[in-house]
């Protein structure tokens, strides 16, 4: 693992570095998704931290475990903890969403370090972290595939398939966490598609099911080790979020699912995250 | 300057239009801010029905729906009708229903999303389907008049819009003169004809005002219908001008000028140059950055003129 750190307060300190890039790259942008890389960053910074085997400076390193965000329009978020872990620089940053940058819209492996897959049609991560949890059994290795999905992207059926197919094939080595933030692109899940009761769905499909707050630092590495520990079976980690989370005007807004903060939005932001200016 | 507007716009407006009508029904699937669908939403919410991100689940819901008479439009991104292709043409191309399915943000002109937003193909799919017309309009108010055409048709449809916003050309014109099926020629001349769809119709006809400068007069039409498309058009162009280019945002394999191609090989042996995505997949971008990129603005425009015009 990168293992920057296990202290809740250097993630906490993490994941708030990270939050000034996200609203800083999307201001740059002025297009992309703020409030589903706010909701998810904590929960990255944290498995980047005290769980993934990967190398910044060997980033196709064979026996890395995979980390799939299959939610890819989340990029902001995958794009600024790469920059923290050392797998791109800084700089790099500066090319989200510009023509010929390693930052495109939507997390790419073709052209971004530290990328295990070309994202940005949802419902596709679980899949393709089976197969690659399915390979590292096939080569008798001890890497594991972490797969990243929005609650709004398994309304796909595809990820049911997947999720049918993991436990059919007793890969124990395959390792979910949830965005469970609410919304999704139009408006709240519970407008576009209610989906009752998510846990015991996994449940029925086998799966070994973990609930946390998303945002809380200590349950988020409890939750991280649970992933870690439970390898009897594919397992998943439903964490609550809010979309938007550390931005008074985005969290809980769906306005700011795919929309850039203007330059006044983003002196407030900038403040609240306490960003040196 | 012309007004400006984004084809989306123009479908948006349609499904009001057409609400008078209580068979039209409306389906989404988490896209309706983005293919305007949502206003239609607002005002008939009993009658639009949301599928989440499900866009399999939307085209068989709405075959369904048409088996039992409604008239149902469900729109995604271009791309993600895609995903459900093959419901598409089990489910609804091959029973004839008619259900309107409608792909926004098409082609490398919807910008910095990237490669997985941007579809190049799908027009070329959809062409391979039977029953199945394809549209691919250049502006709101073409497109405002041909998804209304298609409520009154029997079998289904595929037609793409975009997001950005390019120059409106139908403020001023009389409605009967766009007609799914129907070319339409927006500019005269007899050395080379330049056939273009959806946001390139805009980019040929300024081809056709630098072509004009050095001494080249070029016929431009809209063929905003690719499927079934207007060969007698075709053929009448192919003989007056002797050149034919086709100018799509859209791969150089199966679409506008795969249509074209198939044809001319079948009638005629006038040259034809293709001006499109050139078997690639784009990347983020704005809109006239991926033009350039691409190879499909008016300087490529112009010199796929010139070649055809060469070959003669
Ligand atoms: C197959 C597919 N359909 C539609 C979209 C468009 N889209 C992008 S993000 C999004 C909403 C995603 O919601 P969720 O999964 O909850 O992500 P989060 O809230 O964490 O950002 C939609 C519909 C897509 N990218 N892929």
């Amino acid at each position: 693992m990168v293992r920057i750190t296990s202290s809740i307060s250097e993630l906490e300190e993490l994941a708030r570095r990270c939050r000034i890039e996200i609203v800083k790259m999307v201001h740059r942008a002025q297009a992309g998704h703020p409030g589903g890389s706010l909701s998810e960053i904590d929960l990255m910074a944290a498995l980047y931290s005290t769980s993934l085997r990967v190398r910044p400076n060997d980033p196709d390193w064979d026996d890395r475990d995979r980390f799939i965000l299959s939610k890819g329009h989340a990029s902001p978020g995958m794009y600024a903890l790469l920059a923290e872990t050392g797998f791109i620089s800084h700089d790099d940053l500066h090319s989200y969403r510009v023509l010929g940058g390693i930052c495109q819209g939507h997390v790419d492996m073709k052209w971004c370090p530290g990328v295990d897959f070309s994202a940005g049609s949802l419902g596709m991560g679980l899949s393709f972290g089976m197969g690659c949890a399915l390979a590292a059994r096939l080569e008798g290795s001890e890497r594991r595939a972490f797969v990243m999905l929005g609650d709004g992207e398994i309304q796909e059926g595809s990820v049911w398939e997947a999720a049918m197919a993991a436990t059919h094939h007793e890969l124990g080595n395959l390792k979910v966490i949830l965005d469970r933030n609410r919304i999704q692109n139009d408006d709240f899940c519970s407008e576009q598609m209610r989906m009752f009761d998510i846990p015991a769905k996994w449940k029925a499909f086998g799966w070994n099911v973990k609930e946390i707050d998303g945002h809380d630092m200590t349950e988020i590495v409890d939750g991280i080790k649970f992933l870690d520990e439970s390898n009897d079976a594919p397992s998943i980690l439903i964490a609550h979020t809010i979309k938007g989370k550390g931005v008074s005007y985005m969290e809980n807004n769906p306005s700011f699912h795919g929309a850039a903060p203007n330059d006044e939005q983003f002196a407030i932001a900038m403040s609240e995250l306490g960003a040196v200016q | 300057m012309s007004r400006m507007a984004a084809t989306r716009d123009g479908y948006g407006q349609a499904l009001l239009e057409l609400a008078g009508n209580d068979k039209v029904v409306v389906l989404e699937a988490d896209l309706g801010k983005s293919t305007k669908s949502l206003h239609f939403r607002r005002a008939h919410p009993e009658r639009t029905i949301s599928c989440g991100i499900g866009e399999q689940n939307m085209l068989l819901v709405a075959a369904g729906m048409a088996s039992s008479g409604y008239i149902p439009f469900a729109s995604t991104f271009a791309i993600f009708t895609e995903r459900a292709f093959e419901q598409m043409r089990n489910g609804v191309a091959r029973p004839n229903l008619a259900v309107h399915v409608c792909g926004s943000h098409g082609g490398t002109h919807t910008g910095t999303d990237g490669s997985s937003a941007q579809s190049i193909e799908d027009l070329a799919i959809y062409r391979t389907l039977p029953n199945v017309t394809v549209l691919h309009p250049c502006d709101d108010v073409s497109t405002r008049l041909l998804t209304k055409q298609l409520a009154k048709t029997d079998s289904p449809s595929y037609m793409r819009t975009a997001r950005n916003k390019t120059p409106v050309l139908y403020d001023n014109v009389d409605p009967s003169t766009i007609q799914i099926g129907k070319g339409i020629q927006l500019r005269d001349g007899a050395d080379v004809a330049i056939i273009a769809c959806g946001v390139l119709v805009s980019e040929a006809l300024k081809a056709a005002d630098e072509l004009s400068k050095q001494g080249v007069q070029a016929t431009v039409i809209d063929m905003h219908t690719i499927k079934p498309l207007d060969i007698e058009l075709v053929d009448l162009v192919a003989e007056r001008c002797g050149a034919i280019v086709t100018a799509e945002d859209h791969s150089v394999i199966g679409g506008l000028g795969g249509a074209v191609a198939e044809h001319l090989s079948a009638s005629s042996c006038t040259p034809l140059e293709r001006v499109g995505v050139h078997d690639r997949f784009g990347e983020s971008g704005q809109a006239d950055e991926m033009l350039e990129l691409m190879e499909l603005s008016v300087p490529h425009i112009v010199k796929a003129a010139q070649r055809a015009i060469n070959r003669k």
